[in-house]
Formats: C-alpha cells, sequence, structure tokens
C-alpha cells in the first residue's frame, strides 16, 4: 500500500507571506491616505457639521410645489437632451465599434487604433467638461448640452458594442460566409442578429445614463434643469432646490423603470 | 466531381494539419471522412471551400479550379458548395425562412438580401425544401426554437438552397442523440441520392458511417491512410487510422444503438398506426 500525504494546502508558503504582504501594504496605503486626507481639515468645521447639516436641512422643507410648473419646460429640454445627445452618440458609436472590433475592422493596423483612441478619448472627458467646452465654444443653450451628451456617449456605447462585436458566435459567421455571402451581406446575416440584443441594451442603458447627466449640464449653461437648480443655488432659494431634486429623482427613477422593461423585453 | 491535389495546409504555428493530400470524389458519390480528433478532418473540409487557406496544392470542382482565385470570384464558386455544420452554426436570433434564405445571398445583391425581399424563386425552392425536411410549419419561428435535430434540417436546407453542386458535411450528428443521428444521416444519403450530389462528411462514429457512406477515406495526422469501400475497414485498417484500441467494443455499442433504434422505429410505427 502507499502512503498518501496527510496534509493540503490551499496555497503554498510563498503565496501565503505574499498574500500577507499585500494586506499589510493595503493598511499602510489606507494608513497614509487617511493621514493626506486629513491634513487639510479644519476639525472645528466638522464637528459642527451636524448642525450645518440640520440647518440646511431645515431651510430645505417643505419643497416648494408652486416652483413645479416652471420646471415643466427645463424638464422637457432636459429629456430631449438626454434623448438627442444618445441618438447622436449611436450614430457615431456604431461606425466607430465595427471599426474597432478586431473581427470586422477592415484595418487592424491603422484604422482600429484610431477607433479606439476616439473611444478612449471620449470615455476619458466627463459630459460635464465636454459641456464646458462646447458652451465655450457655442455660446450656452441645449446644442451644446446635446453634443456634449453625444460625445461622451461614443466612447461608452462604442465600447460596449464593440466587445459584443468581438464576441459573436464564429460559426454562424462561417456559416454565411461559406454560402458565397459578400462581407456586406455577411455583416447583415450573421453579425448585426447576434448584436441586436446588446445594442439596444447598451443604447437604453446610456440614455438612462444621460437623463441623470443633462439633469447637471445646466450648472456649465448648457439649458434644462441644471439651469434652474443653479439658478436656485445662487439665490440661495432651497425650497426650490429640492423641489428640483425631486423632479430629477422622479425622472430618474422613471427612465430605469423605462430601461429594465425595455431591456428584459429584448433579452 | 471534385478533385484535390497535394493539398497540404501547414498552420502558421507551424502544425502540418494537412499533407499532400489527393484525392476524387465523382458525381453522386458520399464520402465518410473519419480519423482521430486533430487528424485534419475539419481543416481538409474547410479547405475546399476556402474557409480555411490552404498552403499549397489544388482545388478543383468540374473542372474549375478554386485555389487562387480572388475574393470576388471565391465568392461565386462558394456558392456552388453547399456546407453543413457541426452544432447547426445556424444564425440562432433570425427565423428558420431567413436562415433558409441565406443560402441564396451569393445571387442576390446587397440591398434585396437587407429588405428580405428574394426573387420568387428562390422563396418557392425555401419553401420546396423545409416541406422536404419537414419543417414546414416552422418557417416563421426563430431557429434558437427549435430542437437540435430540427436545427440540423434547416442546416441542410439551407445549404441545399444554394443549389450546390457538392456538400461539405462536418460532425453533422456530434451534438444530436443516436436516433436523431440516423434520421439526419439517413435524410442527407437520401437528398445526395435524389440530386446526385457528391458530399463528403466528416464523421467520428466509425459504425455509423459504415453503415451509410459508399466509401470511407481514414485520416491520420493529415495523411490518407486508408481509401476504400466500409466493408474493407477491418480491426488492422481501424488500427492504423485511430491506434490500438478494443474495435469490438465499439462495434458492439454500435449493434446495441441499432437495436435500439429498430425499436425506435417500431414503436414509432405503431402510434402512427
Amino acid at each position: 500500500m502507499t502512503d498518501f500525504p496527510h496534509t493540503w494546502a490551499h496555497r503554498s508558503p510563498r503565496a501565503r507571506l505574499a498574500l500577507w504582504f499585500g494586506w499589510l501594504c493595503l493598511v499602510a496605503l489606507f494608513v497614509y491616505c487617511w493621514q493626506v486626507m486629513t491634513a487639510n481639515t479644519i476639525w472645528m468645521f466638522i464637528w459642527d457639521a451636524p448642525r450645518q447639516a440640520a440647518d440646511i436641512g431645515n431651510r430645505m422643507f417643505p419643497p416648494r410645489l408652486s416652483y413645479l410648473p416652471e420646471l415643466m419646460k427645463p424638464l422637457w429640454d432636459t429629456l430631449n437632451m438626454a434623448t438627442l445627445g444618445t441618438l447622436l452618440g449611436v450614430i457615431l458609436a456604431v461606425p466607430v465599434a465595427f471599426l474597432a472590433a478586431r473581427n470586422t475592422s477592415p484595418s487592424v493596423l491603422i484604422l482600429r487604433p484610431i477607433a479606439l483612441f476616439i473611444i478612449v478619448a471620449s470615455r476619458s472627458i466627463n459630459s460635464l467638461i465636454w459641456a464646458l467646452l462646447l458652451v465655450a465654444i457655442l455660446g450656452p443653450g441645449l446644442l451644446a448640452g446635446i453634443i456634449a451628451i453625444g460625445l461622451r456617449s461614443i466612447g461608452f456605447i462604442g465600447k460596449l458594442l464593440y466587445e459584443a462585436i468581438e464576441e459573436t458566435d464564429i460559426r454562424q459567421i462561417e456559416a454565411v460566409t461559406a454560402t458565397g455571402a459578400s462581407p456586406t451581406q455577411v455583416l447583415n446575416y450573421a453579425i448585426v442578429p447576434q448584436i441586436m440584443p446588446a445594442f439596444w441594451g447598451i443604447t437604453v442603458f446610456r440614455w438612462d445614463i444621460n437623463i441623470r447627466e443633462s439633469a447637471i449640464l445646466g450648472l456649465v449653461g448648457a439649458g434644462g434643469l441644471g439651469l434652474k437648480l443653479q439658478a436656485s443655488l445662487n439665490t440661495l432659494a432651497w425650497p426650490q432646490v429640492t423641489m428640483i431634486l425631486l423632479v430629477i429623482l422622479a425622472t430618474v427613477v422613471l427612465s430605469e423603470w423605462v430601461s429594465a422593461k425595455v431591456r428584459g423585453a429584448i433579452i | 466531381m471534385l478533385e484535390l491535389a497535394a493539398l497540404t495546409k501547414t498552420y502558421k504555428t507551424g502544425d502540418k494539419a494537412l499533407s499532400d493530400v489527393s484525392l476524387t470524389v465523382p458525381k453522386g458519390q458520399v464520402v465518410g471522412l473519419i480519423g482521430p480528433s486533430g487528424a485534419g478532418k475539419s481543416t481538409l473540409i474547410r479547405c475546399i471551400n476556402r474557409l480555411v487557406e490552404p498552403s499549397s496544392g489544388k482545388i478543383i470542382l468540374s473542372g474549375r479550379e478554386l485555389s487562387g482565385l480572388g475574393p470576388r470570384t471565391l465568392r461565386r464558386e462558394r456558392r456552388r458548395i453547399g456546407m453543413i455544420f457541426q452544432e447547426y452554426a445556424l444564425v440562432e436570433r433570425l427565423t428558420v425562412m431567413e436562415n433558409v434564405l441565406s443560402g441564396r445571398l451569393g445571387y442576390v445583391s446587397f440591398w434585396q438580401s437587407f429588405t428580405r425581399r428574394f426573387p420568387a424563386g428562390d422563396i418557392e425552392r425555401a419553401y420546396r425544401l423545409l416541406d422536404r425536411v419537414g419543417l414546414m410549419e416552422h418557417a416563421d419561428k426563430r431557429a434558437d426554437a427549435l430542437s437540435g435535430g430540427q436545427r440540423q434540417r434547416v442546416g441542410i436546407a439551407r445549404a441545399l438552397s444554394q443549389e450546390p453542386e457538392l456538400l461539405l458535411v462536418d460532425e453533422p450528428t456530434a451534438s444530436l442523440d443516436p436516433k436523431t443521428s440516423r434520421q439526419i444521416m439517413r435524410l442527407l444519403i437520401e437528398i445526395c441520392a435524389e440530386r446526385g450530389l457528391p458530399a463528403i462528411v466528416n464523421i467520428h462514429d466509425v459504425p455509423l458511417a459504415q453503415q451509410f457512406m459508399q466509401r470511407i477515406i481514414g485520416l491520420r495526422a493529415g495523411s490518407v491512410v486508408f481509401d476504400g469501400p466500409p466493408e474493407d475497414l477491418t480491426e488492422t485498417v481501424l488500427t492504423t487510422i485511430y491506434g490500438a484500441e478494443d474495435w469490438t467494443a465499439m462495434r458492439k455499442d454500435g449493434e446495441a444503438d441499432q437495436v435500439a433504434e429498430a425499436e425506435a422505429v417500431a414503436s414509432l410505427a405503431m402510434i402512427s398506426a
């Protein structure tokens, strides 16, 4: 009879040591960060914080309901900004995604890096910053907001869509190719049907995010609810601020419900 | 008639998948291609319609050479070769009808295919084929709503809608149960006989190959090591193809399958009677 070992360890001693060292580094990092964070803190303000919060809270309630009719137009603007911005983003992102996906890119060496760069550039700049730039260029208004939302959406939609394109089932593509179909027909018959659920899911998800983002774009002059928010904040009209926040909350809840329904229906 | 001359495929990694394969398939002949995994069966089949680019050698289909064609002419020639896949390879989210009509893509313009307005002749042919494979009432269902056997029938209809001069069949029964496997094989053989269609069938189930094929080609490490009628497939030959193994065990399994099938057919007959 052979003698089998009686002990078995999930990790080797070396791996255990590395793991402990990793945790040690993490704790050290936390302590260091805590120090950096609190170096410029004026503690008196912190001790005072609950009282201040209670004070603002008191001023914010009750929300000014009579302000609601005045908010309808900006709300409509915000919804339009989000929807048109998403539409613009989709129109620009679809070609970029096909250029970026390894299996559909016509030139992996030149066009693919360019498409990937467009995606990264769009993603790395927050829509608030895009709006700031565009308001400076185009002047204040909805158009700047729409384009800002659109530009920011390219990266998000483009990245998720090109990943969906790369994950398509190669056998279905092979089968359509084998019939003698042209590349555009292969795209239409084998790739597009496979990415359709992802496409609708991504688009509705982005629309949902864009509603949230467009609600604050007015802060930098791009129109919509944000503009009203800024005006109310500047005049210290706290009950109006509460009302605006409630409207934003209701809109976001509604858009989330719509996007969940749509995604549920597709997949 | 299909003629392969000194077909060789070496992958970029240096793996030699096919070396110097030469064979001729006359009109109407159904050839079974057997061999262990990695012997190059799939590569051989995919080299014929150039889904895999052969490194050297010639492919001649009814007098026309397919090797070395440009993309446009290659697409035109691919229309003459129908292909049936392991695990069906249907476009899951398209309807059965769209899948069958996709066999006509090489014949219609992009715009026609995009708007799904196929010529009347194509539509009539598609319905005729669906009727032939027994799926007439499923035409407007989505492909992923069908069972395995039904999906493979759609795969057959799609390949036939090309009006091909050659069928390439890659492991048609790999994901089907033994009974459905036999039904699919029988359907394939019948269709090839009806149309005088030559076919190359990759198959790893030796008893199934012996039962249905007119000729068997054994592939080992990319070379043809056997080429003859199924009766000549002796134990020694199987050992040269697959390496040493107890073949009688497999034969018995095959017999058991046949008994099971006979019973199933009998009970089906009872139900329908």
